[in-house]
């Protein structure tokens, strides 16, 4: 073999252009005037990857005697995936800017690239070796992220919350694989051990290599009984890296997990992972949705409400089917979208004031009506109210969830309907406190800055257009088509 | 007398046991750390054990130890400098004094 075949991992062979680009000039730049380009030069070459992502021709193409995969399907992730971390840059650029943070902004980039870089690689791994290289290669420069606020005692216990969490459960989720390794018949790749464990033949261990699997990759997805490090260390970490956190990170390993459980575990779905995963989801929606309900802090909020999305967001993994991994990647993509416009408005009024209690938002609407109207619409979507592009993305994967027609499938989305509910009050408390509580405005009127104005944009065109432009679903579910699932 | 897999495994599981005890209940950073540490190298010691009793023809779970070791040393090494940062800050290293952020 040659060094032909790294032609082949194009999105990450940009990915890592652009971090040596950064690095480079990082590096080379000491002067602290001199670092003012590093900011504008990262966006605009991020953008143009993120561009030439979309526009690269999505062939087949399996590297590595089949470790590295890379079909339509992790292309079209990757791509959406790419635009939410554009997003996150945008909605940064002046946080990485302020006197704390500036001297250290390469770093912020090269971690965010690095981590970016490992969950690319975890996308499209076939083989449990690369996996494990992406996904611990995704969280470990997230450790040093959410620790980025060096000066605040909160960023530190985040992070020490983080880092522990994520080695317990990589810990775990080794233990299952080596006993996944077991039954595999001496290899690793996922298509071998689908072949490997038969259906017929169950036995204890491999129902404990399963627990532990989700386990494993439940806490880095942050399922429900997995979520107790979600709330603090999103609360801890700097905003940038929170948004980053609740959906980036969150939308790669939902795939991966959808790969792994299919192509490698598909064989003993119903005996084995099914009532499992069943059980998970309807924890995660619930439990997610109730604590959100009496948090104060924005941020914590915003935890809780990206815990029960994460339950939904795995509804499309419960079919195994095209149409399931189709609705969940609209669905991650539609999610971006709403999740960030939520945190562009959150980062900007931290930043101008340092204010995140959910009572610092009564009366926002007479001094900063625009801000209002994207939060608003924000939630809006976060809830699945009809215009908007978080309706589709729900009902596309409630769609997704009950087309093999089966009576387990109904109730789990019947109680995932109530959950809705539950989760349009506390999104409309927020709506409430924006629009509705009376008292003066405790935000005084203030003009954001030019990239999360330009965030903010995005969000909501992308809010309002994904439902209505029904060509983002089709190109969802076109990409889906990938060997192995059924329809 | 024969020395079959399971006596390697015992240790292996008594390892990782204890390492998930010792992550529940100690009270200091490092310690924790080191439970960690004990859970990772039983997942490890997993998989030389199968490789070599039940696919001795292959070397796959030996070189994904070496891998594993790898990324262990990566993660303790990030965890021992975000508690180097802590114990600047408290001048402890007590879990039980980093519980600012609560419910």
């Amino acid at each position: 073999m040659g060094y032909s075949q790294f032609g082949a991992m194009i999105p990450e062979l940009i990915i890592l252009g652009i971090f040596l680009v950064v690095f480079v000039a990082d590096v080379f730049s000491r002067d602290g005037s001199a670092k003012k380009f590093l900011t504008p030069m990262t966006t605009v070459l991020f953008g143009l990857g993120t561009i030439a992502i979309w526009l690269l021709p999505s062939c087949e193409v399996s590297v590595f005697g089949g470790m590295y995969v890379n079909d339509t399907a992790s292309m079209a992730i990757k791509a959406i995936l790419n635009i939410g971390v554009f997003i996150v840059l945008l909605q940064s650029a002046h946080w990485v800017e302020s006197d704390e943070v500036a001297i250290r902004k390469g770093e912020f980039y090269e971690l965010l690239l690095v981590t970016l870089f490992g969950m690319y690689l975890m996308i499209s791994a076939r083989h449990f070796l690369l996996f494990v290289i992406g996904l611990e290669a995704a969280s470990l420069p997230l450790a040093a992220l959410v620790a980025f606020n060096k000066k605040h005692y909160e960023s530190d216990e985040a992070a020490i919350k983080y880092i522990l969490t994520a080695v317990f459960s990589s810990a775990i989720l080794l233990m299952g694989l080596s006993f996944v390794y077991a039954f595999s018949g001496g290899s690793l790749y996922y298509s071998d051990i689908y072949t490997n464990i038969a259906s017929g033949q169950m036995s204890g261990l491999l129902i404990v290599a399963m627990a532990f699997m989700i386990a494993g990759i439940g806490f880095k997805l942050s399922l429900v009984p997995f979520h107790l490090w979600t709330a603090d260390v999103y609360q801890g970490a700097p905003t940038a890296i929170t948004s980053y956190l609740s959906v980036i990170s969150k939308g790669a390993t939902a795939f991966a997990f959808f790969i792994i459980f299919v192509q490698a575990f598909g064989q003993i779905y119903p005996d084995c992972w099914e009532w499992m995963l069943y059980a998970v989801i309807i924890a995660t929606i619930t439990v997610g949705n109730l604590f959100a309900i009496r948090q104060k802090n924005l941020k914590r909020f915003m935890a809780f409400s990206s815990i029960s999305q994460a339950g939904y967001i795995m509804l499309g993994a419960m079919t195994s089917s095209t149409i399931g991994l189709g609705s969940m990647m609209y669905y991650i993509f539609v999610y971006i979208v709403s999740n960030l416009g939520a945190f562009a408005v959150i980062t900007s009024i931290e930043n101008k004031t340092g204010k995140v209690g959910m009572d610092d938002y009564d009366g926002l609407h007479k001094t900063n009506p625009w801000l209002s109207f994207a939060m608003t619409l924000a939630m809006f979507s976060l809830a699945g109210i009809p215009p908007f592009a978080g309706f589709f993305s729900k009902f596309l994967i409630f769609t997704s969830a009950t087309s093999t027609g089966s009576m387990p499938l109904y109730i789990l989305v019947l109680i995932a309907l109530i959950n809705t509910i539950i989760s349009l009050y506390y999104y409309l408390l927020v709506v409430k406190a924006i629009w509705i509580n009376p008292g003066e405005a405790k935000v005084e009127a203030f003009k954001s800055n030019t990239g999360e104005r330009a965030a903010l944009w995005i969000c909501v065109a992308g809010i309002v257009l994904f439902g209505l432009v029904p060509y983002i679903y089709e190109y969802c579910y076109n990409a889906a088509l990938i060997p192995g699932l059924g329809q | 007398m024969d020395l079959n897999m399971l006596w390697y495994l015992v240790p292996s599981v008594i390892m990782f046991v204890a390492g998930v005890y010792g992550f529940v209940t100690r009270k200091n950073m490092i310690a924790l750390l080191i439970s960690l540490e004990l859970m990772l190298n039983s997942a490890d010691l997993n998989f030389v054990i199968f490789n070599r009793f039940l696919y001795p023809g292959s070397m796959e779970g030996m070189v994904f130890t070496l891998f594993a070791i790898a990324i262990a040393a990566a993660e303790t090494a990030i965890a021992i400098a975000i508690i180097v940062n802590i114990y600047r800050k408290l001048h402890s290293t007590e879990i039980d004094e980093v519980d600012k952020m609560k419910y």
